[in-house]
């Protein structure tokens, strides 16, 4: 399909470009940037004026819940709802049931992604198997079969040596480690960041340490097995600082941070809301912060929704007895630009954090909006409005956004030139 | 119609009440005011009788009728009955009788605490109002009120009594 | 970004009044002050012949316990049946997997039957909360007790406590002792002393059993009993459970009992009018000498006869704050136009 859109400011971060121009889609690609290709005859046009064109989403971490959670979400729901967020690309964790641990689960979430089409999706596959920390998964296969990178989730490699074994197999076939870095023992039972906030309520602290602590011994095992490390899910200051010493060193560590912990602290949970329970928890202001501050200067280089629906039950009990997650996915680009409303962030940065880096921290085949590349974009309005909830596509309604008006409205998302979301 | 002065009803209050008693042979009648009003009432009229015995003070916030429209009084104060109820001949002493529950309330009361030998009723103004079977003994002045009028006693000293007009609903 | 209308206070009604009883925070100091007057009326109450008063006759009083106690169950079936309500008392069991529904289900199955007050101890902080916002708001709840969040009744019978025998709270230096991490009835106290007006508050453990952030109640942190006793007018001591010995938190109960049992010697430090409190149930021994518990100094069986007047105090201020909602609401939904 010949697509021609006009009018639009076409900002792609990789390459620095930020100006009104127009784009030809062909045959799934961009087939040019500002000048239309000879003959080119449009089937369809949009009219963009007033509108931004940046390249499609590309967020690390949406859990799609399928395999084995269906009561939580599904492929198709949950990439339906990612496209409404202005994401093309995504990559889904290991926790499926049965754990992404062989290549027929793999297989299996690829297939229903393109039976879906509304979004891209990269599985990260599970570092061990059954995600125990013990015996190696079969990372090659799982590559073969479409995992562009491997982590073990929160769960811990309760043995160093295991975990270094783990790294040095990775690294020997040039794969990356997502580590989501928190000690189980210190983080044990806690429920919400160690602070005067989790005190007051009488809920279980996970310290700050919890985080530093496994981030002080990845880092380190990194290191020693020169693996390609990629952090998700940061939630301190400090952490976010040990990151920047590591890569000062010339580590290749990239890191992501989850968009609410660039927005809430920890004092959301003021009246004990389930709606806030997430993990890793949310932290004081001066993590959030320092986290934005290290967005701010690259050493983390991608936001992420770390999408995670739930059915109403997982939600509907005192604190404690609550899984832990936000259902975020479709709010990502408003919410996001919620940031450069407050003055963190400026467009072009935030778009940066939200496409081609990601991309880059992971190398997957996305981020960039320019001729050749694949036709993947998103085309908002900034000075447009979402009322957060009013079409909610996700089966998780556990969004403690429901109900804010959000800066920007997405208005298409398109996927290989392909309209996958229109408002 | 004015409204009496307090002062002026005592001394034919306590000539009644002394009649009373001495009519049922009460030889140690023991006093006992409802809060707030009723209290400051008893506490002249044993002044006008010339008796120094001790007051039992009666707050009757939970024993009212009107619990599950109003909820609880914010000023609930203890009751303090310094003598057994038991056996013996109570002089029940209000300020304003107008439908009877008050003084119902603080009956269920007393009777809470033991089972007296008879209790004489004593009101300052009788407003002629009643909802409930209940006649007093000994009355300072029988009064008869618009429908939106009411009467309020304001003391300990001086006694006045002052008149209220609800606000309209 | 936030959403627009001001949420009201969930315990408060449109008056200002109580409408359910889940925690001190937020609690102004005329009301605690109401709280403490109600519960010296109902302690006249509890020395005549008839120990009822017919407030909350016809009402039903669901005690509902997902965490065992003897103590706290027996002295709110007290209050309950002393204001003549009627109490059922449920006694359920949590299992892990089916904590949230069971909770949900079963308030929801005993408000459909008319339950016009619930009485809750859960092991989770923030569960009265989630009950009075989500299950049932228009059912009085009262926290029993829920995790380490808050023992508001308990606070309060503390603080009734420290009046009856202290006169106020104006001129008083008050101790804590013990594990005030996993402590509700701490949190409680610390936060009642504080609106009270309680000058100097203090409190006395190892770090391990202190709570971070101890700043913002308005407390002074000693980790040596000696020093943190002096010249106090009241001792408050906390409860040791065994479990904390296997958490790595204390060596032994010996240790502990060395370094901040309340024995005669140390009680001593205080003033010689001092008073010793203790939410009870005590472990002789360990955090507490006998001589100390039964001696003259403690008031520690004051309390629990204190516990039942604080309770007929709330259960009824609760369920007339919430009858004034009703009468609220629907007095403003008459008024609008048909």
């Amino acid at each position: 399909m010949r697509i021609r859109i006009l009018g639009a400011r076409v900002i792609d971060p990789a390459s620095g470009l930020d100006q009104v121009a127009d784009l030809y889609l062909a045959d799934g690609r961009i087939a040019a940037v500002g000048t239309a290709p000879a003959a080119f005859e449009a089937e369809q046009t949009l009219d963009a004026r007033g509108l931004i064109a940046a390249p499609g989403l590309v967020d690390l971490s949406v859990a799609l819940r399928e395999p084995g959670y269906s009561r939580k979400g599904n492929i198709a729901s949950e990439t339906r709802a990612a496209a409404a967020g202005g994401v093309t690309s995504l990559c889904c964790p290991p926790l499926t049931k049965p754990v992404l641990d062989t290549p027929a689960v793999a297989e299996l979430i690829l297939d229903r992604a393109r039976e879906a089409g509304h979004a891209k999706v990269f599985p990260v596959g599970a570092l061990s198997r059954e995600l125990a920390g013990e015996q190696l998964a079969e990372l090659v296969a799982l590559r073969d079969t479409g995992c562009v990178a491997f982590g073990n989730g929160l769960a811990s490699f309760a043995s160093h040596r295991n975990l270094r074994r783990a790294l040095e197999y990775a690294a020997t076939f040039d794969l990356t480690v997502v580590f989501h870095s928190q000690d189980a023992a210190l983080a044990e039972d806690g429920l919400a960041h160690e602070g005067p906030m989790a005190s007051f309520l009488g809920l279980a602290g996970i310290p700050e340490t919890a985080e530093t602590v496994a981030l002080a011994r990845d880092l380190l095992l990194v290191e020693q097995a020169g693996v390609r490390a990629h952090f998700s899910q940061l939630s301190s200051a400090r952490g976010a600082q040990m990151i920047a010493e590591a890569q000062a060193r010339g580590l290749p560590v990239t890191a992501d941070v989850a968009l609410y912990q660039l927005i809430l602290t920890d004092e959301a949970l003021a009246d004990f809301s389930s709606l806030y329970h997430v993990q890793p928890p949310l932290r004081s202001r001066a993590d959030r912060d320092g986290l934005r501050e290290a967005v701010k200067n690259g050493t983390i280089q991608a936001i992420a929704s770390h999408h995670q629906p739930h059915e109403p039950d997982a939600k509907l009990a005192p604190f404690g007895a609550t899984e832990p997650g936000i259902s975020s996915v479709e709010l990502l680009l408003p919410l996001a630009l919620s940031l450069v409303q407050e003055g963190v962030l400026d467009l072009p940065t935030l778009l940066a954090r939200l496409t081609h880096g990601p991309a880059q921290a992971l190398r997957l085949p996305a981020g960039r909006l320019a001729a050749g590349a694949p036709a993947d974009l998103v085309l908002f309005d900034p000075q447009a409005a979402t009322l957060a909830g009013e079409h909610w596509l996700s089966k998780g309604r556990n969004c403690p956004f429901i109900g804010h008006v959000l800066p920007g409205a997405v208005r298409y998302t398109l996927l290989d030139g392909r309209i996958s979301y229109q408002a | 119609m004015t409204l009496p002065d307090p002062a002026a009803l005592l001394p034919g209050m306590a000539a009644e009440l002394t009649r009373h008693l001495q009519a049922h042979h009460i030889d140690t009648p023991r006093f006992v005011g409802i809060h707030t009003g009723g209290v400051w009432v008893a506490q002249a009229l044993l002044a006008t009788l010339g008796r120094e015995e001790p007051l039992g003070v009666l707050d009757v916030s939970f024993y009212r009728d009107d619990f599950t429209q109003g909820g609880l009084h914010p000023q609930v104060r203890p009751s303090t009955l310094p003598f057994e109820v038991e056996g013996q001949h109570l002089v029940l002493i209000d300020d304003v009788l107008m439908t009877g529950r008050t003084v119902r309330a603080a009956l269920n009361e007393l009777f809470d605490y033991g089972r007296p030998a008879s209790v004489t009723l004593v009101c300052l103004l009788d407003l002629d109002a009643r909802e409930l079977p209940i006649r007093p003994d000994v009355v300072g002045q029988t009064l008869s009120l618009a429908p939106d009028e009411r009467v309020k006693l304001l003391g300990p000293a001086p006694l006045a009594l002052e008149r209220q007009a609800l606000a309209s609903a | 970004m936030t959403p627009n209308d001001a949420k009201r206070p969930l315990q408060l009604n449109d008056q200002g009044q109580l409408r359910h009883f889940l925690s001190l925070d937020g609690l102004s100091r005329e009301l605690l002050t109401e709280i403490l007057d109600t519960a010296d009326s109902f302690l006249e109450v509890g020395t005549r012949a008839v120990k009822k008063v017919p407030l909350l006759r016809g009402k039903t009083v669901c005690n509902v316990f997902f965490e065992n106690s003897t103590r706290t169950r027996t002295t709110f079936e007290m209050a309950a049946q002393r204001l003549s309500a009627d109490v059922i008392t449920l006694n359920v069991s949590t299992s892990s997997t089916s904590k949230g529904e069971t909770l949900f289900d079963t308030l929801r199955n005993l408000e459909a039957m008319a339950a016009d007050m619930f009485v809750v101890r859960h092991a989770d902080s923030g569960a009265a909360h989630f009950i009075a916002e989500h299950v049932c708001p228009d059912v009085a709840v009262i926290n029993g007790g829920d995790g380490r969040h808050a023992h508001p009744t308990q606070g309060m019978l503390d603080m009734l406590t420290i009046r009856r025998h202290k006169g106020g709270f104006e001129n008083l230096s008050v101790a804590i002792v013990g594990d005030v991490l996993h402590s509700r009835v701490a949190r409680s106290d610390m936060l009642a002393l504080r609106t009270l007006g309680c000058p100097d508050i203090r409190v006395i453990g190892p770090k391990t059993l202190l709570p971070a952030s101890l700043e913002q109640y308005g407390v002074r942190v000693f980790h040596d009993l000696a020093e943190g006793l002096r010249d106090v007018d009241v001792v408050i001591m906390l409860r040791l459970q065994r479990e904390r010995m296997q958490g790595g938190l204390l060596p032994s109960q010996g240790e502990f009992y060395r370094l901040y049992g309340l024995n005669t010697t140390r009680l001593a430090l205080a003033k010689p009018d001092a008073i010793v409190m203790h939410p009870g149930p005590i472990n002789r021994g360990v955090e507490i000498e006998s001589a100390v518990a039964d001696g003259a100094q403690s008031v520690i069986l004051n309390q629990v006869t204190y516990g039942i007047a604080v309770r007929m105090a709330v259960l009824s201020m609760a369920m007339s704050g919430q009858t004034a909602q009703r009468q609220l609401t629907s007095e403003s939904a008459s008024e609008e136009p048909n």
